[in-house]
């Protein structure tokens, strides 16, 4: 039997995580043409090596369907309810780094932190007659975070990209998305209120709590932390 | 018996008892509009209560509990006086805790009756009490009107009064906005340079989206007029605190809000307010020596009451949500009634919680 490792299936990602796996002896590559999504390891035995799309891994890791991934923790949050008692991070890999943070337009003067939100989504609803629009894709983390700021007269309206767009398209007042540099943010004219960063995300190798485990198994899961120095 | 045959069971017998109190039993739809309630609580809403959609007619939830459509039901047919009451399933989305149930049911008792305020929160509340008979509980009361009543009180401007009241229900940004207004807060530097700046908008980046640069001018304005004002006083700050710290058996609360009314004496209508329901409540038998009275109580989650509040609580089982809740939504009826407002008080039971209490089944 074989420990299961999801691994993002392509990109930069894909290819960060193979060289950190290099780097400690376990090279992780894939089958024949790039095209075909099966893996191949080496350096360790009683490992497979699954590619998956990031955003699903999360879910794999919580059914229990693959044994270790590596996902983003942004993703982990949003995607899992009591992520803690699904996963376990072992490693933060150092690369992925992005910042979810809540932006407004630049032009925004007087606003700066959460609270200013608050008063401006209060005036603006008053003035408008609906609540002020924050475009997403991170629905959980954004509503849980905005809660415990008590900031209300807001609504979140689903964006599955370009959503730094939507603003100035007028289907939204201000957005949440993940920046690493922020320069999108700026060439859309929008700008991070300074106590707005929701979480800093990484990609980061988890474990699944749930998933089954054989005597084999479990002693292919320790050979390969060990290798990785991860105990 | 399954367990939902059985929570259905006992649903049937706490809802006779009410019928047999005079209320007239209604039915409401399980799936009810998303924007009334979205337009309500906000975006709250979305992480309690299974939103669905369809092409028709839009976003439609499971309705989270009976109150909004039974007002509304009122508010379009209904006749004063009214009671009513209801029996039947509710949906609560659960994203953390997976041990909180998603489905359950939920037996409730709503009065429509402005004659006597006092005499009407007595009444919900002895017969929720009288129909949990048996079940060793203990009950938790407050009353927003009196938070509400001592903000309105403060000697600061009405922008401030109007921030604060918005933020009743959120308990850390309401002190946030006290430490700032009382002045015990340090101007944060961006907002400092903002308000120094000769021209705010020099440099600024294109004014993009629905919100004008007039709206930000406003607003500008309005942080102007704050600053230029003084800071809410520290004897008046020094009142809400001792308010808010109320925590007693109902008649010396009663005495400790009273001596609070002495240097506010805007609250004293809400004091004497409770001083009535306190009365209403002993001539229906409740025991109000042993009744906790807590000013702070029902400021989480409990959003649309704004006066009269309780909880019905299992002190063995801190880990059980309350077995029964309710409390006054006058606000809420001025909400969905397009400028008609019925004063309403109302509480519900879950049946399945007193029975896995160990109450009848």
């Amino acid at each position: 039997m074989t420990i299961k490792l999801g691994v993002p299936s392509k990109g930069r990602l894909m290819e960060k995580t193979f060289d950190w796996f290099g780097a400690r002896g376990v090279s992780l590559s894939r089958a024949g043409s790039d095209r075909e999504y099966a893996g191949v390891v080496e350096g360790i035995g009683g490992v497979e090596l699954v590619l998956l799309s990031a955003g699903e891994i999360p879910r794999e890791l919580a059914a229990g369907r693959i044994h270790l991934g590596v996902t983003g923790t942004d993703l982990v949050r949003e995607k899992l309810g009591g992520w803690e008692q699904k996963v376990e991070e072992l490693a933060g890999l150092g690369f992925g780094h992005a910042d979810l943070v809540i932006a407004v337009p630049a032009a925004w003067v007087d606003v700066d932190t959460l609270d200013d939100l608050d008063a401006a989504a209060a005036a603006f609803r008053a003035v408008h007659g609906f609540r002020l629009r924050i475009a997403t894709k991170y629905h959980r983390l954004v509503r849980d975070f905005l809660r415990e700021h008590g900031v209300a007269d807001y609504q979140l309206v689903d964006s599955q990209g370009a959503t730094e767009g939507t603003v100035k398209n007028e289907t939204a007042e201000a957005v949440a998305d993940i920046t690493s540099t922020g320069d999108t943010l700026r060439a859309n004219h929008l700008k991070v209120l300074s106590d707005g960063l929701v979480l800093q995300s990484q990609a980061t190798l988890f474990r699944a709590r749930g998933a089954a485990v054989t005597a084999g198994e479990r002693a292919a899961l320790a050979a390969l932390t060990e290798k990785l120095g991860l105990d | 018996m399954t367990p939902l045959a059985s929570e259905t069971r006992e649903a049937a017998r706490l809802r006779e008892i009410f019928t047999q109190a005079g209320a007239v039993p209604v039915e409401c739809a399980i799936l009810q509009p998303a924007d009334t309630l979205l337009d309500l609580y906000g975006e709250d809403i979305r992480a309690r209560a299974y939103v669905t959609s369809d092409a028709l007619r839009g976003e439609q939830m499971l309705r989270p509990d009976f109150t909004v459509p039974v007002v509304q039901m009122h508010m379009a047919h209904g006749a004063e006086p009214a009671r009513y009451t209801y029996a039947g399933p509710v949906f609560r989305r659960q994203e953390d805790d997976a041990a909180r149930a998603s489905e359950y049911m939920q037996v409730g008792y709503e009065v429509f009756d402005g004659a006597n305020l006092a005499a009407a929160d007595a009444e919900v509340f002895a017969l929720i009490g009288e129909a949990l008979n048996g079940a060793a509980l203990r009950a938790a009361t407050g009353d927003i009107g009196i938070l509400k009543a001592a903000v309105g009180a403060l000697n600061t401007t009405a922008q401030r009064k109007a921030a604060l009241m918005r933020h009743i229900w959120r308990p850390r940004r309401f002190r946030a906005l006290i430490d700032r207004f009382a002045g015990r807060l340090p101007v944060p530097p961006a907002r400092a340079a903002l308000l120094a700046a000769a021209d705010p908008f020099a440099g600024c980046a294109p004014v993009i989206g629905l919100r004008t640069r007039r709206e930000i001018a406003a607003r500008i304005n309005t942080l102007h007029e704050d600053a230029a004002a003084p800071p809410i006083p520290e004897n008046e700050v020094a009142l809400i605190d001792a308010i808010l710290s109320v925590r007693e058996a109902m008649p010396y609360a009663l005495e400790h809000l009273r001596d609070i009314a002495v240097d506010m004496p805007a609250i004293a209508p809400a004091v004497e307010q409770l001083a009535a329901r306190m009365a209403a409540l002993e001539a229906r038998g409740v025991d109000v020596e042993r009744l906790d009275f807590e000013a702070s109580y029902g400021r989480t989650n409990m959003e649309y009451y704004d006066g009269f509040v309780f909880g019905f609580y299992a002190e063995a089982r801190p880990d059980l949500p309350p077995v029964a809740t309710g409390g006054r939504y006058d606000a809420l009826t001025r909400m969905l009634g397009q400028g008609d407002a019925i004063p309403a008080v109302g509480g519900v039971i879950r049946p399945g919680l007193l029975l896995e209490l160990g109450g009848r089944a």
